[in-house]
C-alpha cells in the first residue's frame, strides 16, 4: 500500500513537471525535430544531468547507494529498432508514451487518440510475440553501463556525460540568441 | 483561447523533473516509466479476454506474474500523472477545451495519433522502455541500451521529420 502511495505521489508530480514545460502540446513536441524548438532536448538533457549527478554525488556523500538504482538491461538490436520505430511514431503523434497521457488529461484529444495507439502497439506485440521473442532476446550484454563499455571509473563517465550534455544545452542558448 | 498563463522555463523545469526522478531512484530503487502502464493494462484486458492467448505469449505473462495488472505500480504512477498534469494545467489556466471549434483537431490528426501511438508502443515493447523509462531513467544511469535507444528515436525522428512537413506546418 505504501508503495501504491509513493506511486502516485511521484506520478503527480511528474505530471506536474511535464505539464508545466509544456511537453502536452504536440506541436511544441514536433517542433523539435524540425530544431523549431527545443525544449524537449533542454527539459531531457536538464533533468538526466540533474539525476545523473544526484544519484552520483550523493552516493559519494552518502545518502543512499546509486549501486543499487535499477540499470535497465541492453539488448542492442531490439532496442537500435525499437527506438528507429519509436522515433518515428514520436513525430507521426507529436507525443511520446508519458507526454500522451499529460496531453489528455490538459484536455487534448490527441493524447487520447496516441494513447489508443500505444494500447494497440503493446497488444500487437503481446499478442505476435511467440514469433519475435527470438529477436526480442537476441544481442542480450546484460546491465552494460557506458562506464563499463569505455573502461572508465563512474566519476570519469559522469563528468564526460555532463560535459556533453552541458556543451549540447550551450549549443542551443547559442542558436536561440541568434537574430 | 490564450493561455493564461505560459509554461515554465524548460531548465529549471528539467532540473525539478530529475529532482523526481532522484526521488523516485531513492525511495524504490527504479526510476519513472510510462509504456510498461500501457503494457500493464493491455496483459490485464487479454487475460480478461482471453486467459489462454495470454498465458500463450511470455510479454503478457511477464506483466501478470506480481499481482493485478490493474494496480501495478507504474499504472497508479500513470494514474497520477494523470492527475498532477489535469491540475497543473487546470490551475494554471492551460487546459483545453476540446469542443471549442479553433482547437478541434482534423480527422487527419486523429489517424496520425493513433499511428504514431501504434509504432511507439511496437518501438517501445521491443525496446523495453519508453521515453520516460527507458530514456531518461536509464539513461540517467548511463545503460548503454538506453543510449542507444535514445539516439535511434532522435536519428529516426529528424530523418523522418522532412517527409511529414505537412503533418506540422
Amino acid at each position: 500500500m505504501n508503495d501504491l502511495l509513493i506511486a502516485g505521489g511521484i506520478g503527480v508530480a511528474f505530471g506536474c513537471a511535464l505539464e508545466c514545460a509544456g511537453l502536452g502540446d504536440p506541436p511544441k513536441l514536433a517542433g523539435q525535430f524540425y530544431l523549431r524548438d527545443f525544449t524537449v532536448l533542454k527539459v531531457m538533457l536538464s533533468a538526466m544531468l540533474t539525476t545523473m549527478l544526484g544519484a552520483f554525488w550523493g552516493g559519494r556523500l552518502g545518502m543512499f547507494d546509486p549501486g543499487a538504482f535499477y540499470v535497465p538491461d541492453t539488448y542492442l538490436l531490439p532496442q537500435l529498432l525499437g527506438g528507429l520505430v519509436f522515433g518515428l511514431g514520436f513525430v507521426l503523434s507529436g507525443l511520446c508514451p508519458g507526454t500522451s497521457c499529460v496531453a489528455l488529461a490538459s484536455g487534448r484529444i490527441e493524447g487520447a487518440t496516441t494513447m489508443l495507439g500505444l494500447f494497440a502497439g503493446v497488444l500487437l506485440v503481446g499478442l505476435t510475440f511467440p514469433a519475435i521473442e527470438p529477436f526480442y532476446r537476441s544481442t542480450p550484454y546484460g546491465s552494460l553501463t557506458l562506464q563499463r563499455l569505455a573502461g572508465l571509473s563512474y566519476g570519469d563517465m559522469v563528468a564526460l556525460v555532463t560535459v556533453v550534455a552541458v556543451s549540447v544545452l550551450a549549443w542551443i542558448a547559442k542558436r536561440e540568441a541568434r537574430p | 483561447m490564450r493561455p493564461l498563463r505560459s509554461y515554465a522555463e524548460p531548465h529549471l523545469t528539467g532540473v525539478c523533473l530529475g529532482m523526481v526522478l532522484l526521488a523516485c531512484f531513492a525511495l524504490t530503487g527504479q526510476g519513472l516509466g510510462a509504456s510498461g502502464a500501457f503494457a500493464s493494462v493491455a496483459s490485464g484486458v487479454m487475460v480478461t479476454v482471453s486467459p489462454e492467448t495470454a498465458m500463450h505469449s511470455a510479454y503478457f505473462r511477464s506483466y501478470l506474474q506480481d499481482g493485478s495488472p490493474w494496480i501495478a505500480w507504474i499504472v497508479v504512477e500513470i494514474i497520477g500523472v494523470l492527475v498532477g498534469a489535469a491540475t497543473s494545467a487546470a490551475l494554471a489556466g492551460r487546459t483545453r477545451l476540446p469542443f471549442v471549434r479553433a482547437t478541434r483537431p482534423s480527422a487527419g490528426k486523429l489517424f496520425t495519433g493513433v499511428a504514431g501511438g501504434t509504432l511507439m508502443g511496437i518501438g517501445a515493447a521491443l525496446a523495453r522502455g519508453c521515453t520516460s523509462g527507458l530514456a531518461l531513467s536509464g539513461g540517467a544511469m548511463l545503460s548503454v541500451g538506453a543510449w542507444i535507444f535514445m539516439a535511434a528515436l532522435f536519428l529516426a525522428g529528424f530523418l523522418a521529420a522532412p517527409l511529414m512537413r505537412r503533418l506540422w506546418p
